[in-house]
């Protein structure tokens, strides 16, 4: 991925960031199970930071809580996430992070599927399948460089 | 009579990684796992239960995609991620590296031996199928570099008593090769499947292949020999199984002593399916003859039908788990 040169994208619109999710009593409550809901997968992949601009997926309003769907009987997660502009080199990246990221954090038995929002790429198809197959997945986190460059876009920023 | 699938064993196989594939030997005794550890390991039985009798390291650097015996059961060869091939030459009760196969681009997906044990078929995310020639030497070389897919060629498989060549692609279709002075070339584009083909498997008498999909189906081609001619083959879909699974579909196998079918799906279950006997066969009917949802506690990437004890099932999973099953009658 090369950064630096050019940006593809050099003024994108720049969204509020959501608050602090308020705990309710009943999630205080140790003896109550409560079920992982839309807004703890929204707070997971929600910072995740852009590849190329110094802001997160949340500020460019790439992922949004109302794209992100989970069934938590059900173990399934879908994220759909929205590139900034239809030819977007970096969707790829984007949506490789953000699937390690939940396969990182939710318990195994999840099945987790991430899509571009419809119609918002100019590859969305391609991008869907290869983000699908779990065998290439696989293969590009075993790739040093390409699991670097992933775990930028994860890591901690210092703001 | 109603049959039904129950649990003989569960092996944790690979743990803390993924089990990709596993592959009985010829014989049935041994039993091949590989993984996302880099590792493969060789159970055996003891008694009642599976126990692993070795563990060959250190033969690659990344994930071990698949395993495959030779015919003749001294061999194993393993396909890598680190895009090199690795062959194993069994000596009494351990495996030590005989050579490794070199030239792919990148990931090697799948390796099979065929039935002569002569001929040897690699394929990668390179998009090619290479053939390979085994001497009486032990020495290995590429005879053949075949470019018919657009995209990753998933999964390759020879026919049971012909030299034909099968291979399933990232791109949606299955192409059949046939050796033509010393070269191999695609005879025939099996197209039909709306997404990625993992896995393909002919029926014993090599009439019929089944393929399944990333399209969550499976599908059922026989060869057409009217259409068939000037060197061409022509393979149509006489059935395809849609509803039954409810993701990806990564492996199929077909019994060569029941001909039951069974699979391997993303939805964490094994399915078999049987063949109504009634049903024509030039439009087959499967039905689900017995399922367990929850096989395995992850994707289902494998199942295996031991090649002499009829009935006995391996499947394996992104759990690191290898489940011994065994389909029989039930009361």
């Amino acid at each position: 991925m090369s950064a630096g040169s050019r940006l593809e994208n050099a003024n994108p619109v720049i969204f509020q960031r959501s608050g602090e999710r308020l705990l309710t009593a009943s999630e205080e409550d140790e003896d109550i199970h409560d079920p992982i809901d839309d807004r703890e997968i929204f707070d997971l992949i929600r910072s995740i930071n852009d590849p190329e601009h110094p802001l997160s997926l949340e500020e460019l309003n790439v992922v949004e809580q109302v794209r992100v769907k989970i069934l938590d009987e059900e173990n399934s997660v879908s994220v759909e996430f929205t590139p900034t502009i239809p030819h977007c080199s970096m969707a790829t990246l984007i949506g490789l992070s953000i699937k390690v990221k939940l396969l990182r954090s939710l318990p195994d038995r999840f099945k987790i599927d991430v899509h571009i929002t419809p119609g918002t790429h100019a590859s969305e198809e391609a991008v869907n399948k290869q983000l699908a197959d779990k065998e290439r997945v696989a293969a590009a986190l075993e790739n040093s460089s390409l699991l670097e460059v992933v775990n930028q876009c994860l890591s901690a920023r210092t703001v | 009579m109603k049959e039904a699938l129950s649990l003989v064993q569960r092996l944790s196989a690979h743990p803390d990684s993924r089990c990709w594939f596993v592959s009985w030997s010829p014989s049935g005794t041994l039993l091949a796992s590989c993984g996302g550890d880099r590792a493969v390991r060789i159970w055996a039985r003891e008694g009642d239960s599976w126990v692993c009798k070795s563990v060959l390291q250190d033969g690659h650097q990344r994930t071990v995609r698949k395993v495959a015996w030779s015919p003749c059961g001294n061999y194993l060869a393993s396909a890598s991620f680190d895009a090199t091939t690795c062959i194993w030459k069994k000596k009494n009760d351990s495996f030590e590296s005989l050579t490794v196969l070199e030239g792919h681009e990148n990931e090697v997906k799948c390796v099979a031996w065929a039935p002569s044990g002569n001929l040897l078929a690699t394929c990668s995310r390179d998009k090619s199928v290479w053939v390979w020639e085994v001497d009486e030497e032990d020495e290995y070389e590429c005879v053949t570099v075949v470019n018919s897919h657009t995209q990753d060629v998933k999964h390759v498989v020879w026919h049971p008593n012909q030299e034909l060549l099968a291979s399933a692609s990232y791109d949606n279709n299955i192409c059949i090769y046939k050796e033509e002075d010393d070269d191999w070339e695609c005879r025939a584009t099996l197209q039909g499947h709306t997404s990625t083909v993992w896995s393909l498997c002919f029926d014993a008498t090599g009439e019929r292949l089944a393929s399944c999909s990333d399209d969550r189906t499976v599908k059922i081609w026989k060869e057409d020999p009217s259409e068939s001619g000037q060197g061409d083959l022509s393979w149509k879909c006489v059935c395809t199984l849609s509803g039954y699974h409810g993701r990806t579909v990564y492996d199929v196998a077909w019994c060569r002593l029941t001909a039951a079918l069974a699979t391997a799906c993303g939805d964490d279950a094994v399915r078999v399916f049987k063949e109504d006997e009634t049903s024509d066969p030039t439009q087959p009917v499967f039905s689900l003859a017995a399922q367990v949802p929850k096989a395995h506690s992850q994707d289902v990437n494998c199942v295996s039908w031991n090649p002499k004890e009829a009935g006995l099932l391996a499947s394996c999973s992104d759990d690191g788990d290898i489940a011994i099953w065994r389909f029989q009658e039930v009361e």
